[in-house]
Order: structure tokens, then sequence, then C-alpha cells
């Protein structure tokens, strides 16, 4: 208890001002950054594959499938950070049985659910059909039985059947773009839709988030593919690179656009927040905001994108300012959560005063979990490509499966 | 007639025994009965019939944070400053500058004499708790409904519901929630909803030794808080955000957030 009591005597004497005295612990940690921060890369995955699909950027072919795989990997761990963070995570599953229609993240089950079930599942089995089957055919072993439970039954890859899949794979992604955006977009209204919260309270918040995650996604991607493709010692399709770094780039603008719009905005209305929140900015958030988010994260990255891209560089240059790039923005966008939902409980909500967020090492809510959760895709991807391997190389082998 | 006591012969004990014993036993079955009157009194309740709201009278509160333990001990609050179903704040306005706000522990060892050589123009206490508001942002973001607005007007938390998710902590814009330490699910007051449905007061107004805490219903005409709300100017807190609140304050200052 005695020692209890004395840490809550120093962290109350970090407070400056004044705290409602209920606001001194911190109700969202670490685990509400890592949440946004997974669902924004799915949904900017699942877009940029649907670039491909869908408007035919033929370029990005040799990412398609693994920026689907991608989007699945990084989507089986989303749930998990809210999950861990629950008081009662036993009684989750009430959100679906009862859940209350008005709330917002009542709906996430479902958003999720239909996402994971109907979008991704769908599509990937669609696309991969035609190798799920041969592969059930050649391989042996476990792994045939594997994928002859995988083709669910169906064994057909006549012609007709092919294009069929291709003409439902089609309207699968059509249907996929809107749901990506209601899948991050939601995520934003969760926050912007706090009236009580003013630097959440913002109805850019859902197209902000939708816009960062575009960003966060094709990041992904493009690293995801070069490291890859680095240790598969192969060669970069330098068309595919190009095509990535100039659509990071424009996504990029745009997002910077419009929250330098809502942070306008905000400045020049000058609502009765806005003392606090300058306070806030200048000193808790300064590193995380100005130094991480804005410049690390966005000006750098922007300027040796545009340059790498359209100045004359040398290939080796160019995959390098890309690689560096892709890296700074996913920094830049775990800033972004990070500034959003640890920024938005560093100031009372009486408006007089700003508080501290110590992040633990240890426990259920401390860095170690979060790290795992962040590493944790990237295993499940691991294991998603041994099953599914997404190279395109696969499709030219796969040309001749007439001799069997 | 100490003697007669102190020597009671054996006849004499088993004698007061025979009358006693009956006695005691009748006392202990009223205890049964009381809970029996008390249950059948609950089902005679009809929470429709009710609104509950509390009015605060700032001119009166003298910051003694009587309210914050009794709230503390009625509603097993824990006891670490950092949890509170009530709290009390104390505005200093100097002549010049920013005004002062603390609550040093809610309040509940009442408050430290003022920073020295400090010019007050106006100093006053304000008891927070939750608004009960008509239009709560809590209930509304709360993803299984365990939190709700009763009957009777009360903002009440189903603890075997709630999922300890903290969206409602968030959403609320006054700091009336927080989270169980040991319970992990959302807490916060109830105006006492357990005393209501016997015919009493919450602690904090029970308590209250001047009076600043008014409770009382808002149709009925033979409430006190009908005769407060009708002669003192109301104001609520944070009215811009629409959330309807039902804590009534006569006398609360523009600085009072």
């Amino acid at each position: 208890m005695d020692i209890i009591l004395g840490n809550i005597a120093t962290e109350l004497s970090k407070v400056t001002g004044y705290m409602y005295p209920n606001e001194f612990e911190l109700h969202w940690g670490i685990l509400v950054v890592v949440y946004p921060y997974l669902t924004g890369l799915v949904a900017g995955a699942f877009i940029l594959a649907s670039l491909e699909r869908v408007f035919n950027m033929s370029s990005l072919r040799p990412v398609y499938r693994l920026s689907m795989l991608t989007a699945l990997a990084f989507l089986i761990v989303a749930p998990l950070p809210l999950l861990a963070h629950l008081g009662k995570p036993l009684r989750s599953y009430e959100m679906f049985l009862t859940p209350h229609s008005q709330s917002a993240m009542a709906m996430f089950g479902f958003v999720y659910a239909w996402y994971l079930m109907v979008v991704l599942l769908l599509e990937i089995w669609f696309d991969y059909r035609k190798n799920i089957v041969v592969w059930s055919r050649e391989r042996r072993g476990l792994m045939k039985y594997l994928y002859k439970i995988l083709t669910l039954g169906t064994t057909d890859i006549s012609e007709k059947a092919l294009r069929f899949d291709d003409k439902i794979g089609r309207i699968i992604t059509i249907i996929g773009i809107p749901s990506a955006f209601l899948l991050h977009g939601y995520v934003g209204f969760i926050f912007g839709s706090i009236k009580a919260n003013p630097w959440w309270s913002s109805v850019l918040m859902p197209i902000v988030f939708l816009f960062s995650a575009i960003v966060s996604g094709i990041a992904i991607v493009l690293l995801l593919y070069m490291v890859t493709t680095m240790f598969r010692w192969k060669r970069m399709d330098m068309a595919c690179l190009n095509k990535l770094a100039e659509l990071l780039l424009y996504a990029i603008i745009i997002d910077f656009s419009l929250e330098m719009l809502d942070f306008i905005q905000r400045l020049y209305e000058s609502e009765e927040s806005i003392t606090i929140l300058s306070q806030m900015i200048s000193s808790r958030l300064f590193i995380s905001l100005v130094v991480t988010q804005i410049i690390l994260g966005t000006l750098i990255p922007a300027l040796s994108l545009a340059w790498a891209r359209f100045g004359k560089v040398p290939n080796e240059m160019k995959r390098l300012s890309f690689f560096v790039a892709a890296l700074l923005v996913q920094v830049g966008i775990f800033s972004t959560r990070w500034n959003v939902v640890i920024g938005g409980q560093l100031f009372s909500k009486s408006l007089r005063g700003l508080t501290v967020y110590k992040l633990e090492l240890l426990g259920l809510e401390g860095a170690l979990a979060a790290g795992a959760l962040l590493i944790l895709p990237f295993f499940i991807l691991y294991v998603l490509t041994k099953i599914l391997p997404p190279w395109t190389k696969m499709e030219t082998e796969l040309k001749e499966p007439a001799k069997t | 007639m100490n003697d007669e006591s102190t020597n009671t012969p054996r006849r004499d004990f088993l004698k007061t025994c025979a009358v006693k014993l009956p006695q005691i036993a009748f006392a202990l079955s009223m205890i049964g009965a009381d809970t029996l009157k008390a249950a059948v009194e609950q089902d005679d309740y009809d929470p429709t019939k009710h609104n509950y709201a509390m009015g605060v009278d700032i001119h009166k509160c003298i910051g003694c944070g009587r309210c914050v333990n009794a709230c503390k001990e009625e509603n097993k609050v824990p006891d670490e400053p950092v949890y509170f179903r009530t709290w009390v704040e104390r505005y200093i306005i100097p002549t010049e500058g920013e005004t002062q706000v603390d609550s040093p522990n809610g309040g509940r060892e009442s408050f430290p004499p003022p920073e020295k050589g400090l010019e007050i123009l106006r100093t006053f206490f304000v008891p927070k708790l939750c608004n009960h508001c008509a239009n709560p942002p809590c209930v509304q973001v709360c993803p299984v409904g365990a939190t709700f607005i009763s009957r009777d007007g009360v903002v009440l938390i189903d603890e075997t519901y709630c999922v300890g998710c903290r969206y409602c902590i968030q959403a609320c814009p006054y700091g009336a929630r927080y989270l169980h330490p040991t319970k992990k699910v959302a807490d916060k007051c109830t105006f006492c909803y357990h005393r209501l449905r016997r015919g009493l007061l919450p602690a904090c107004v029970e308590v209250c030794p001047t009076q600043a805490r008014i409770f009382g219903e808002i149709g009925l005409r033979s409430s006190p808080l009908r005769h407060f709300r009708r002669f003192n100017d109301i104001h609520v807190l944070k009215p811009s955000l629409n959330t309807e609140p039902k804590v009534y304050y006569a006398g609360a200052d523009q600085e009072v957030r």
C-alpha cells in the first residue's frame, strides 16, 4: 500500500496545473497506440493491393499478393492489443452478443469480421485458388493435405472457372476498398467523435486516420518487398519500386496537408482549449509531434522520396533512399498514433493542467508487450508466405502444370 | 443494589434467560422482518415516478470535505487519492493573473492555507460529482450497454456486465469516472442508489453540515430541489457540450469547468 501511495505521490508531482483527480491515471496506454497503428497497416496494404487489381496498375503486380498477405497478417494481430487492454477480457464476446448500436466501439467486431471473412480471406482464396489446386496435386506429405483442405473441395481449374475466379476477385476488391476505408475511418471515428476531448474531437479525424493508414500501408509493403527480395537473392523490380515510392510520396503529401489543415483550423479558431493544447505541444509532445512525426516522419521522407524518384539518381541510391524513407515513415506514423492516443490524455478536461505518461517496460501494458504485438505479424506473415508464396516467379513456374 | 446484581443466584439467572431469550429471538426476527419490509417496499417502488437530480449551492460550501469522506466510506471507493465519486475543488481568483484550482486528495482532508502573499480577489469551493446527464456521452459510447440511464433518471453501471474498455471514462467531459483498481470495471457516483431505493438521501447530502448539497426530484412540487431551482440562478457545467447535466449549480463562477 505504501509503495502504491509512494508511486501515486511521485506521479502527482509530475502534474502541472490542475487535473481532475480521476484523471491522474492514463486510461489508454501503449496498447491502444499499437491498435490503430496495426489497423492502419491493414487498410493501407489492402488499398495498395486494390490499386493493382481495380485500377490496373500493372507495375504493382510484384507486390499484389505480398500486400494482401501483409494485410491479413496484421489484421489477425489487430484485435489482440484491444483484448489485452480490457479490464475484463473474458467478457469481450458481449460486444458481439449484445452490442450497443449507438457505440462506435461496438461496431468494431462487425467491421472486423466483415473485413476478415468477406473481404480478405475470400479475395486471397480466389486469387490463390488455381495455385492451391495445383499444389494439392504436386506436393507431397503434410503440405499436400493442407492444400487439399484449402481447396475447399473445388478443384476445377478450367479456363471458365479461372475467368470466374478473376471476376469474383475483382468484385470483392471493389467491395473491399470501401470496406478498408470503413475499417480505418471507423478507428478515426472512435476518437473523433469524443466531444469531451478537444484534441480528438474533429470531423477530419477519420479522414486523417485513413490517409495516414494508406501512407503506412504503402511504406510497409515497400519495406517488405525490398527485404524479402534481398533475402531471396532476387533482383528488385525498379518499375515497381518507383511506382510504390511515387504513391507513397503522393499519400504523404495528402496526409500532411490534411493534418496541417486541421492544425491551422484549430489555431485560427482559437477556441477555449487552444491555450492548454499549445502548452502540451510545446512541452509534452514536442519530441513526438514536432521532431518525430513532422520532421523525421514526414518532411525528410517526403523530400528524400521526391529527390530519389524524380532526380537523376543511380538505382543503388534510389533503393537506399526509398528504404530509409519508408522506415522513417513507419516511425512517423507510429508517432502519429502515439500523439493522438497519448496526447489526448496528457491534458486535463478542466483545461487547466498537464500530466505525463510513464511507459512501463514489463507487464501487459508495457513496452515489451507492445513490441511483441508489433513483431508478431511478421512471424505470421512468414508462415503465410511459406503456405501461400506471394512471389510472382511462382506464377511462371505454374505456367507449366500440364506436365503433371 | 450492586450486591444484588453481582450475587444473582442460579435460579434468577435462569429466570432472566427465560424472559430475555424470547425477546432476543423477537429482536432477531425483526431484523429479518425489516429486510422483508424493505423488499416489499422495493416492490412497491415505481421508478418511472421519480426523476432524481442534485443542486449544489456554491455559496454554502465550506470545503470541509465531509461529503468526500462519507462517499468514500458509504460506497467503498478505493482509498488512493486518484479515485473519487465526488470531490471538492477550491478556486482562488487573485486580483491579477491566472485562477488557481486545487483539490488535494479530492478535498477529503479539507484544504491547506492559500499561498502566502497572494492578493486574493475571491475564493470558493465547488463540489463535483457525476452530473447524471440526461444526454450522457458515456452511455452513448459504451459498447455493451453496461452503463445506462435508470428509469428514475440516474446514470448507473452494471458492474457484472462492464468489459472495462474505459471508453466511457474518455467520453465523460467531467472526469467523473474511474476504473476500479480491483474490480477492473468503470465506477462512478450513483447518487447512492442503494439508499435512494430505501427512501434515504445520498451520503454526501446527508452529511453536509451547511446543506450546500440539495437532493430531490425534478418533477415533484414538494421537492427541496424545486425550491432551490426556483430561487437561484442556475448553471450547469460545460453546457456547450449539450450533455444536459442534472447537477445544478447556484453561484458557479465562469471559471468553473
